[in-house]
């Protein structure tokens, strides 16, 4: 039997809640990255499934396109930051790094 | 040609002047203030003058083969003849005939710019040649406004070339001897004993012996400028120059309160005249168009336009021609025949009377003849050489030129004016200058009887007598200021002649000079030394004789006017008694403050030589009188209704001018009477002040009221001060008043009002306006402030923020949009 939409459906958004609990809960800024990629593939797999399954067409397939290609260079520039933070503060704990605050 | 040569040369003698000036001026910039230079350059510039008007003179004559001078051999009725046709002739030959004389004279008029007006045909064909000749035309357009030309013309005829010669001539000499008595000023800390400070220091300045030179040069352009006039707006340019110079140097030492006063005094007397002066240039502008003496023409050497003195037009008797009907006087019947599209014409005889007495006024003021008189003797607080070229020669001799000039357009009754002035201000001014004791002011009060003298010969119908006398008088005054000052620089700025006498001893060449001029000035003379039948007279006897023998036929003619004649016979007697009592109280006697005579010395040669070449002129220059070189060069080119007189005509004028033959028939009478009158004076004045035999001081206590009368000045300053001073000071302090009280208490109650308003407005402004302003600021840093707490920095916070946000969204989504 083939797996219907709702079950890519679930699939979303297991990876959508694994990745915002990653966030919320890791104080390491890599695991926070980790749960950023997460969520995005969770939009990932529903823009896809989207697509296959009504009739957007090829328009959810290039979307997921998009998110991936902006994931990578959002990991870059959030790699890039992270090792700056690191030289800075000897640590990558985002509960450190609250310079932002108002 | 002759008339392009005169004009070139003329126009080098004065603007020569004009950059003098302009060089002089910056002498103390460009050069040290010990340097002499700037002298030099004057003194070369206005001798250059000199010998260009001189060679002028010359080339006059002889391009008229001298025939002014021959006129006399003629006798005086064929002289009439001549003169009557010189510029009659003209008219009558205006249309057709006007290149009939140019022709016969060759080259002379052929040139377009240049022409010999009022030339008579019939006197041109003849071997003598021309009767009157005028060169005019013009250098340089100023402006024009609609019909109204302004320009810098020229007009040249004898008084013109004869005036060059002497103005040139005596500044000169003036400005050789200013070299010497201004040396004081060669340094670079002058010290003003005269003028003093708040402290009572004597004022200490640098020296302005450039800057005095400057000025010097500058009113000889101006004088020359007024001299080439060749349009009487021009004269009026050059008039006012002539003021402002003669401002500049009466208040040269301008530290001295006296001498700023004097400056002052003299530059608004002046004005009152040319107020005067402005008038009558109104009425001529109006009435006759043109301002031009001579004619206009044009670059073809076509005449556009008759100039003023062919405008007016005189018959046979010498009256000005009036319409028979309204008695209005016709102007320009020759413009007519020029252009015959111009109307005929007219302007009422009354505004030719008020045009007359206008430009007449503009003389009064300049020449000092009464009522304003009183600035002369004040601008005797100029420096010496300016009283000798400013106040004696030149500038006051500008008023008698003017007149002179403008002869043809005064009719008799400015003429009468003008005579009756000329007499008031001739014995007034001779009976003060009996008592007064400085030096310079016995003769600013000689120079403005003199001028009385001329004005009077002018108004009495002597043209050549009243201009004779100006020039001679020119001589000798310059000569005797010059001695004055020769005195004064001498005896250490002593002015004061009771502490001078016996001079003559310490300075010889200067109490000489100055008897030459004393002489001169009294009229003295010995008849019958030579010949028989001729005087032997220093310049003063002839001109004066002149002006004496032209008053006397008109008296004759002219009963009534008797005092025209006795007044300055007495007046003769009085010049000569004041004269040589300035002489005998100077030179001759006993010292009377040895101090002053011990210390007194001559003056150095660059001094004294000017005054033995004025002498040798102000004894000699006129001499032969009425015949004379002198006389006839002046007469040469005189008006033509002037030579044979003004006859009375019934229901026009009651006055009766005297033309020569009137004058000659007199003139050994008048002559005779004159000389009486001077040497009765001058033995007088040898009784009073030559010899002890008469207490002056005695006689001086028991006429203590007319002496103080005198001394006073008849009383004209208070005079003055009373009619005029003192109503300007209450119409000022009325003024004062009102300002005070009315204007400035609307002026104080507007402002209180905008006081009370603007607080009112400040009120408004700090509670409503800033009050809603500071709200709004207040308000958004309030929520700005309260914003602040979400932005806590913490990354896992943001993370849930942004969850639970998700969560919501979708929460009010599903709640909104079921299904």
């Amino acid at each position: 039997m083939a797996a219907g939409l709702n079950a890519y459906l679930l699939v979303g958004a297991v990876l959508f809640v694994c990745g915002v609990i990653c966030m919320a809960t890791k104080r390491n800024g890599i695991g926070v990255l980790m749960g950023v990629e997460l969520v995005l593939n969770g939009a990932n797999v529903n823009f896809v499934a989207f697509s296959r399954y009504t009739d957007l067409g090829l328009d959810g397939q290039i979307f997921s396109l998009f998110v991936i290609v902006l994931a990578a260079a959002e990991a870059a520039v959030a790699l890039a930051i992270a090792l700056n933070f690191y030289n800075n503060h000897l640590t990558i704990d985002v509960d450190r790094a609250n310079k932002l605050k108002g | 040609m002759v008339g392009e040569t005169l004009r070139n040369l003329l126009m080098i003698a004065w603007l020569l002047p004009l950059v003098g000036f302009a060089v002089e001026i910056f002498g103390g910039f460009w050069g040290s203030r010990q340097s002499r230079a700037a002298a030099w350059i004057a003194v070369g510039c206005i001798a250059t003058g000199f010998v260009c008007s001189f060679s002028a003179l010359m080339i006059w004559g002889n391009a008229n083969h001298w025939s002014v001078l021959h006129k006399a051999d003629h006798g005086s009725s064929h002289e009439s003849h001549d003169g009557h046709q010189g510029e009659k002739g003209h008219e009558e030959h205006a249309p057709a005939g006007h290149e009939a004389p140019a022709e016969k004279h060759g080259a002379v008029s052929s040139e377009s710019q240049y022409k010999l007006t009022a030339l008579a045909a019939e006197e041109a064909a003849t071997a003598h040649a021309a009767g009157p000749t005028v060169y005019s035309g013009t250098l340089y357009y100023l402006a024009r406004f609609g019909s109204l030309d302004l320009s810098l013309d020229y007009y040249i005829d004898s008084l013109t070339l004869v005036m060059f010669t002497m103005v040139t001539f005596i500044a000169t000499c003036i400005h050789l001897f200013a070299m010497g008595y201004m040396s004081e000023e060669l340094t670079e800390e002058y010290v003003d004993h005269h003028a003093h400070l708040s402290n009572g220091h004597h004022v200490h300045r640098p020296g302005r012996f450039y800057r005095f030179f400057a000025f010097l040069s500058l009113f000889c352009f101006s004088m020359l400028g007024l001299v080439l006039a060749g349009n009487i707006f021009q004269v009026f340019i050059f008039w006012e120059l002539v003021g402002i110079c003669s401002f500049l140097l009466i208040g040269f030492y301008t530290e001295r309160k006296s001498a700023s006063n004097a400056a002052n005094k003299a530059f608004i007397m002046n004005r009152v005249g040319d107020f005067g002066f402005l008038i009558g240039l109104m009425v001529i502008w109006t009435f006759f168009g043109t301002f031009r003496f001579g004619e206009t023409v044009n670059g073809k050497g076509e005449v556009v336009q008759a100039g003023l003195f062919q405008l007016l037009q005189r018959d046979d008797t010498g009256n000005v021609i009036r319409d028979a009907e309204n008695g209005e006087v016709s102007v320009g019947a020759a413009d007519a025949a020029m252009n015959p599209g111009n109307a005929r014409k007219t302007i009422p005889y009354f505004l030719l009377v008020v045009a007359g007495l206008g430009v007449f006024a503009g003389c009064v003021g300049k020449s000092a003849q009464f009522p304003l008189q009183t600035w002369l003797p004040d601008a005797m607080e100029g420096p010496t050489p300016v009283s000798a070229l400013v106040h004696s020669a030149t500038m006051v001799a500008a008023g008698v030129y003017l007149v002179g000039r403008f002869y043809p357009m005064f009719v008799q009754e400015v003429l009468l004016t003008i005579a009756y002035v000329g007499c008031i201000t001739l014995f007034m001014a001779a009976t003060i200058a009996v008592v007064a004791t400085d030096i310079k002011k016995v003769l600013a009060y000689s120079t403005i009887s003199q001028l009385g003298y001329m004005m009077l010969g002018l108004g009495v119908f002597g043209w050549g007598a009243g201009l004779f006398h100006l020039v001679t008088h020119a001589f000798f005054k310059s000569l005797m200021f010059l001695c004055s000052g020769s005195v004064i620089y001498g005896c250490h700025h002593e002015q004061e002649m009771p502490k001078m006498g016996g001079l003559w001893r310490k300075m010889p060449i200067t109490a000489f000079t100055m008897l030459v001029g004393v002489i001169a000035i009294s009229g003295l003379a010995i008849p019958g030394l030579i010949s028989l039948s001729s005087v032997f007279a220093f310049s003063g006897f002839f001109s004066k004789d002149a002006v004496v023998a032209t008053s006397l036929a008109f008296v004759k003619s002219n009963p009534s006017h008797f005092l025209l004649f006795l007044m300055p016979l007495l007046t003769a007697g009085i010049t000569a008694f004041y004269m040589f009592r300035l002489w005998f109280y100077t030179f001759a006697g006993k010292p009377r403050d040895m101090h002053v005579y011990d210390h007194c010395h001559e003056s150095p040669l660059i001094m004294t030589a000017p005054l033995l070449v004025l002498s040798v002129l102000a004894a000699f220059c006129a001499v032969g009188g009425e015949q004379g070189p002198l006389f006839l060069l002046i007469t040469g080119d005189q008006p033509a209704h002037v030579s044979h007189g003004v006859a009375a005509v019934a229901g026009a004028s009651t006055l009766t001018l005297p033309g020569h033959d009137a004058v000659h028939a007199v003139h050994a009478e008048a002559g005779t009477y004159a000389l009486i009158a001077a040497a009765s004076g001058t033995l007088i004045a040898w009784l009073l002040y030559g010899t002890t035999m008469v207490n002056v001081a005695e006689m001086k206590r028991q006429l203590s009221g007319l002496h103080g009368f005198l001394v006073n000045k008849w009383h004209f300053d208070e005079l003055y001060d009373v009619l005029f001073m003192k109503p300007a000071h209450i119409i000022g302090k009325f003024c004062t008043w009102i300002d005070r009280t009315i204007f400035d208490g609307i002026i104080h109650g507007s402002a209180r009002v905008m006081i009370a308003v603007s607080k009112w407005d400040r009120l408004f402004d700090e509670s409503v306006v800033d009050g809603f302003v500071n709200l709004l600021g207040s308000s958004t840093f309030a929520v700005g402030r309260s914003l602040r707490v979400v932005q806590t920095g913490r990354l896992r916070q943001y993370v849930m923020f942004i969850v639970v946000g998700v969560v919501a969204l979708f929460a009010i989504l599903f709640t909104t949009f079921p299904g």
